[in-house]
């Protein structure tokens, strides 16, 4: 009796023993599919992240947004998978068990456009029911994109919980997208999501009714035609509130460009080749400020534009009235000597910020109130163009403000008028010379600051606007700030109508051409100014 | 022809007195004074002004380390080798000018230069000339094999033509959009792709070519354009021949218009590391670029030089790239020749360089052909977050450089061969040289 329980006890032991060491085989599947991640395989991974969106276990969320983020590490010798928390914090992926510190030798699990599809579809899926109306949001408008079969239950309990309209109508059009393209769905339904899909009436669904194949029924097939047309032509007349929109915003630069110039070449009528290189200047005082503000304040950052812009003044503007004192004021009355010293004064400038910054492009970076985009029915108005074109204009106020109101305005206007008479009159004409350079130039460098948004940083930057400035100065009318307004606008919007027909190379010619010959007729430009003085 | 002559006349008249002034001072100041015998002189031939310094300033200096190093292991038959450096200022005929200077006046043995194709076909003349010899290191539209000139960079069917299978096998895209600079490398390259496109099955309809000028940065028209190609319900992907700084505002705007490249991904030929230096790289995540090398590729060989290149510089953030590789190769492979014949003499160094072998900085071999191009594996990465790129594919073999492609009507039956046909396009149906023989 004694031995045979004995015996059983050692069987008994034997048996846990067996289950201690085995241990691991028996882990379930979702820790199958997490240690698939350590095999630094992008198939594999795509199979360990199906698994996991699948799986229902609580940690498949943290995972795989931790691998869309580059956030999943993975140890190839110890076949352990850790997830880098946004705090700082570690833990392991396969039993959310928090870890002290990950292992030097994990690394981060790859990604490539294929795996960041899958991740985004699962993430969709998994996020559907999110307390934040954002995510979930975000989540069917991720669903509708990859329109996948298996999440349609998920779409359709999320869309008889869901109380909030937007995201209803985002599930209507997740779950619309996965049955058109679902195999056995009666028509009627296929119908009803080509009508849902079509009042959204964007290029997305534009593609996905393109995409649905030709196998379909015929009433299905014609629904989808009807509203593949309908969509074409509604986004065709977008397409022109499209091209007015990019045109105002070329507009809007090339504006920025040319105010600075409006004023030296355009008012004191001084042909200043070097007007590109205090734009240039202006960014790079960005550029500046930007460095000293991530090294020492960042919390500022979204600030930096605003500190920029009084500096960039400054700078430009300091630079202008020191090359006036010192070289254009010796040479009034002679254009020619004007333009060559200029223009060799914008090489040296060019060459002394690439020898102090280099010749590479400096990054600077854009605040977060200017990068993304909003959607005003269906066009696309990005952020920084819209922030620049509000910009210009501002400046645009305040310049013809100072010139109208202010008595350095006053000055100014009797000097280019009448120099003699100003003279007689007791004003210091040659301090004023100085000084209305100084703010053409300081408003180059405001102009710099904007452009640092938009284009490089880089020596060259000023190169590629000064000739377009010059166009829009001579075209809008010399020495007539509204005239370098509408020129502005019309020589941008024409470019942006053009561009599509023509292509931006033939149509930046074309409007060339046209300026030439619009010369031709009105040799003042499009308002001309008047009086005695454009006979002197 | 219009558009070639406003491009020319754009790119030249402003510069060509900055060019001539300021390549000259920099010419003189940094020619070498003492002129000692026991010395090899070697000619770096790259714009350290001008629109191009951006990209060729970092090859001049990667030319001065390499030299630097071969002259600590003792030089080169006992010889220390010497740097002659100028500047031709991103002025194309200034190029010539220079490297006449270089090989007439400053006696060099070697030449390492050049970056546009315009300026190597602006020294072609000079060095056939005074029979001298240049490594050219950056990926070019093809269509040439000198005798003078080994082109370390890459052909198109090392960059381009994978690139494009990459896209087909694995993201499936059946809709095209050629995106590149109105210039000779953009368009010889596109013709070659348009070619290659529709010998496998892609319709003229799903392919969109456009061209933009030099340096352009309202990216907003076209960047919509490609989005409503893009909507046609195929997948759709962009191929980037935009050159130098018009890439960052068109990243830009791709970034702003919220195309990611799970939607539409743009591989770029012409976007490597050190042109990423200038942007915000997150909203570029995944976007592709196609080369023979990148910083990122761990070797040991490559953490040698990336150690090396950081101590050099004194800055252990200036990134790496392939045109450096190629003149690492190039390099190595003219002073293996040399030491192989035992002389500098050009004739002797051309005969002697196809068929030599050196380890590149990805763990393969370079093997140098006898059309003068070289063999290259092909990666193709992708953007990460950090500025790098992540391999996400690379050739299994070596691709030997095809001087002329295989692609187009008028080139698919020549060759190059310095070695046995002594002749840059032998047509192979007709046996016969067509005139670039010796």
């Amino acid at each position: 009796m004694l031995a045979k329980f004995a015996a059983l006890l050692r069987t008994l032991a034997l048996m846990l023993l067996l289950i201690a060491v085995a241990g691991p085989a028996f882990a379930g599947p979702f820790e199958d599919a997490v240690a698939k991640f350590t095999t630094d395989d992008f198939s594999d991974t795509e199979e360990a992240v199906a698994a996991i969106a699948a799986s229902g276990n609580p940690l498949a969320y943290p995972i795989i947004s931790a691998l869309q983020d580059e956030r999943l590490m993975f140890d190839a010798d110890t076949k352990k998978v850790y997830i880098k928390q946004t705090d700082g914090k570690a833990m392991d992926a396969a039993t959310g068990a928090p870890v002290d510190a990950i292992p030097d030798s994990a690394s981060e699990v790859r990604l490539n456009n294929k795996l960041r599809r899958h991740v985004q579809a699962a993430l969709g899926g998994l996020t559907l029911l999110s307390p934040k109306l954002e995510t979930r949001i975000s989540a069917a408008r991720s669903v509708f994109k990859s329109h996948e079969e298996q999440a349609l239950p998920a779409v359709e309990s999320a869309l008889a919980k869901e109380t909030d309209g937007t995201a209803k109508a985002a599930l209507q059009q997740a779950r619309a997208a996965i049955l058109l393209f679902k195999a056995d769905v009666s028509e009627k339904e296929k119908l009803d999501a080509i009508a849902i899909i079509r009042s959204r009436g964007d290029q997305e669904a534009l593609a996905m009714l393109n995409d649905i194949g030709a196998d379909q029924p015929p009433s299905v097939a014609k629904a989808a035609a009807s509203a593949i047309s309908s969509i074409q032509s509604s986004l065709a007349m977008w397409s022109g509130v499209q091209n007015a929109w990019y045109g105002l915003s070329l507009g809007s630069v090339l504006l920025l460009a040319a105010i600075g110039l409006a004023i030296t070449f355009g008012v004191m009528g001084v042909i200043n080749m070097a007007h590109g290189e205090m734009v240039m200047l202006g960014a790079y005082t960005t550029f500046v400020v930007q460095e000293l503000i991530r090294t020492r304040y960042p919390a500022l950052f979204d600030y930096s534009l605003l500190i920029a812009v009084p500096l960039a003044f400054l700078v430009s503007g300091a630079i202008g009235v020191v090359i006036e004192r010192s070289i254009i004021r010796f040479l009034y009355g002679r254009p020619l000597e004007t333009l060559l010293a200029t223009w060799g004064l914008s090489l040296v400038l060019q060459q002394a910020v690439r020898t102090a910054f280099g010749p590479t492009n400096r990054e600077v970076g854009n605040p977060s109130w200017m990068s993304g985009a909003f959607e005003l029915g269906q066009i696309t108005i990005t952020y920084n163009r819209l922030w620049i074109l509000c910009f210009t204009l501002a400046v645009f106020a305040i310049l013809l403000a100072m010139l109208r109101f202010t008595s350095l305005g006053l000055q100014m206007r009797a000097v280019t008028q009448n120099r003699r008479m100003a003279a007689s009159m007791g004003i210091a004409t040659s301090r004023v010379d100085a000084l209305t350079f100084g703010l053409g130039s300081g408003i180059a460098g405001i102009a710099g600051v904007a452009l640092s948004q938009i284009d490089n940083v880089s020596p060259n930057l000023g190169q590629g606007y000064i000739i377009d400035s010059f166009m829009v100065v001579v075209f809008g009318g010399v020495g007539n700030l509204w005239g370098t307004l509408v020129g502005a606008f019309t020589l941008g919007i024409a470019n942006k109508f053009l561009e599509p027909v023509a292509g931006a190379v033939l149509g930046k010619i074309a409007i060339l051409v046209l300026i030439i010959l619009f010369i031709q007729k009105r040799p003042r430009g499009l308002f001309a100014l008047k009086g005695r003085a454009v006979e002197a | 022809m219009l558009r070639k002559l406003t491009q020319d006349i754009a790119t030249m008249t402003r510069r060509r007195w900055l060019a001539a002034t300021a390549g000259l001072a920099l010419g003189f100041a940094l020619s070498p004074a003492f002129a000692a015998d026991d010395t090899i002189k070697v000619g770096i031939l790259h714009s350290l002004s001008g629109t191009m310094a951006i990209s060729e300033t970092t090859l001049k200096d990667v030319m001065l380390m390499l030299i630097d190093e071969q002259n600590k292991k003792g030089g080169v038959l006992g010889k220390k080798l010497e740097a002659v450096v100028v500047d031709p200022a991103s002025n194309w005929p200034l190029f010539a000018e220079k490297a006449r200077e270089l090989i007439t006046k400053d006696k060099v043995a070697v030449v390492f230069g050049c970056w546009t194709s315009v300026s190597r076909k602006s020294v072609l003349p000079v060095f056939k000339e005074l029979n001298n010899i240049l490594f050219y290191p950056v990926q070019y539209e093809g269509e040439e094999s000198e005798r003078n000139v080994f082109y370390t960079g890459a052909a198109p069917n090392q960059q381009a033509i994978p690139a494009v299978d990459y896209l087909m096998k694995e993201e499936k895209v059946k809709r095209w959009v050629l995106e590149g600079t109105d210039y000779v490398y953009p368009r010889t390259t596109n013709k070659i792709l348009e070619a290659y496109l529709k010998s496998k099955g892609v319709a003229a309809d799903d392919i969109m070519i456009n061209y933009t000028p030099f340096g352009f940065s309202d990216w907003q028209t076209e960047v919509s354009k490609i989005k409503a190609f893009g909507s046609a319900g195929k997948k759709t992907a962009v191929v980037s021949t935009i050159n130098g700084d018009a890439n960052v505002p068109f990243y830009k705007e791709l970034g702003n218009q919220g195309i990611k490249a799970t939607d539409i991904p743009v591989v770029a030929f012409s976007v490597g590391e050190e042109e990423l230096a200038g942007i915000d790289t997150k909203p570029l995540v995944g976007h592709l670029a196609a080369w023979n090398y990148f910083e990122s590729i761990k070797t040991p060989a490559n953490e040698k030089f990336i150690k090396e290149w950081h101590a050099f510089t004194k800055n252990d953030k200036r990134t790496t790239n392939d045109p450096m590789e190629a003149h690492y190769i190039g390099f190595n492979m003219w002073v293996k020749a040399v030491e192989k014949v035992k002389s500098t003499d050009p004739d002797k160094v051309i005969d002697a360089l196809p068929g030599i072998e050196v380890p590149n900085l990805t763990g393969g071999t370079a093997k140098m052909l006898p059309n003068h191009h070289i063999t290259k594996p092909v990666f193709i990465g992708e953007i990460k977050a950090n500025g790098q790129f992540d391999v996400v594919f690379k050739t299994k073999d070596l691709v030997p450089g095809d001087a002329w492609s295989k692609e187009l009507e008028g080139s698919k039956d020549l060759i190059g061969d310095w070695v046995g046909k002594k002749c840059g396009n032998y047509n192979v149906k007709t046996n016969k040289c067509l005139g670039s023989g010796t």
